[in-house]
């Protein structure tokens, strides 16, 4: 039996990838990372900011995701986010960008403590890929 | 009758407007070209969100602890409308039907004695609306300066509403848009985001359990704000196509309706002209003969 299952992930401006023969699939979760094999348990789940790895037959991608939503069920996996940005052609001065603008966000004192974690995530995760 | 001079400089008016409108048409077909795409590419986000709502506000089981936004304040005094209209005109009637959706809505909030506020996306809806409701308009947003129809500009519309929704300033939100059918059809559409409608034969449809990571309330509690901001992407991505198809289909006539018109005057032209000319030759004639 095959290992691969269908893989979708959309943003509000368009379909931004669309594959079929895909092995594994690691997302930041909210409370934690979480591979995705076939004949997984429908799950719904939301992203914190971070890294989505795809495993497929053609190779492994990697993406940066802002925030989002997955969606597994009938071995396909659907990822909402509003942004997502392929690694292998990322602009650097783009990521400055968001994590600059990210810690100026975690400037503000008025924002909560989740908020505060998240952004805390972000920067540590733009750091990362800088 | 008009002499041959304003005939010619009418003639040529029609001729420099009918030009104009063309150009216009080009433009707008142009740029609907690309507005019908990015609508077409926004469907899924949007459906796939309703998707997952769907499945889990079915999965709710307790609807009294029920995030507000999905099960509404439980009360139905002060309506929010989100009137979507374009930031220019010269387009048919693409604004005026939103316009007249939305103030028959209006109608019946104020005769059912409930208290109304209004927030304008785009300047024209602003336009027509402050002469009758302007004490009712309680913000105006414009993205004049955006080029395109992006998703921060929505976003930032759907803060607005959620915040206003936090502070309790509103019990139900509904907005209105143009919704793209093709170029010569566009329908307005009023549709209720807060509290969010179910179509209730779907709820149920799922019988298989997610796992939820965290937990349910949370997933909602965070999904609706993001579900309202996209709805709102999905009506200002139709709106935008809509607001060309209409644009271009009124282009198109307007430039039609030129070429009827210089036709006209071309004959009445000719007619003067030859009239007059058939008038020389008679004096003439009637000059010759009387000598």
């Amino acid at each position: 039996m095959s290992e691969e299952y269908s893989l979708e992930i959309v943003n509000p401006e368009k379909s931004f990838l669309l594959k079929d023969d895909v092995t594994e699939v690691v997302v930041p979760a909210y409370e934690g990372e979480i591979g995705i094999l076939k004949d997984h348990i429908s799950i719904i789940s939301f992203l914190k900011p971070g890294i989505i790895k795809v495993f497929s037959k053609s190779g492994e991608d990697s993406y940066y995701v802002n925030d989002g939503i997955i969606e597994f069920k009938n071995n396909n996996l659907s990822i909402l986010t509003s942004l997502i940005l392929n690694l292998k052609d990322i602009d650097k001065g783009k990521i400055s960008e968001i994590q600059k603008s990210a810690e100026e966000e975690l400037g503000n004192s008025e924002i909560s403590d989740q908020e505060k974690y998240l952004l805390d995530q972000k920067i540590e995760v733009l750091k990362s890929i800088n | 009758m008009a002499s041959l001079d304003d005939l010619k400089k009418r003639i040529s008016s029609v001729k420099s407007t009918q030009k104009i409108t063309k150009a216009m048409k080009m433009v707008a077909a142009a740029k609907l070209r690309r507005a019908q795409e990015s609508a077409e590419k926004g469907r899924p986000y949007s459906d796939k969100m309703n998707n997952i709502i769907l499945n889990l506000s079915g999965g709710i089981s307790d609807i009294e602890n029920a995030p507000k936004l999905l099960s509404g304040t439980g009360e139905d005094k002060i309506h929010l409308c989100v009137v979507m209209t374009s930031d220019r005109g010269l387009c048919g009637g693409f604004n005026t039907n939103i316009i007249k959706k939305a103030k028959l809505y209006f109608q019946k909030i104020l005769d059912e004695g409930k208290t109304l506020k209004i927030i304008t996306v785009g300047t024209k809806g602003y336009d027509q609306l402050k002469r009758v409701y302007g004490d009712n308009i309680i913000e105006r947003i414009s993205f004049k300066e955006s080029k395109n129809v992006n998703y921060f500009d929505a976003d930032k519309v759907g803060k607005t509403v959620i915040e206003k929704f936090e502070n309790k300033e509103f019990d139900v939100c509904v907005i209105f848009y143009n919704q793209f059918k093709n170029v010569i059809t566009q329908i307005p559409q009023e549709q209720q985001i807060i509290p969010l409608k179910t179509t209730d034969e779907e709820t149920n449809s799922s019988d298989d359990n997610y796992e939820f990571e965290p937990e349910e309330d949370e997933i909602l509690s965070n999904l609706l704000p993001k579900n309202i901001s996209t709805q709102i992407f999905k009506a200002m991505l139709e709106n935008s196509a809509s607001e060309q198809g209409s644009r271009m289909s009124a282009m198109d006539n307007a430039t039609r309706n030129a070429g009827e018109m210089v036709d006209k005057l071309t004959i009445e032209y000719n007619r003067s002209r030859q009239a007059a000319i058939t008038k020389e030759l008679i004096e003439i004639i009637s000059g010759a003969e009387s000598l």
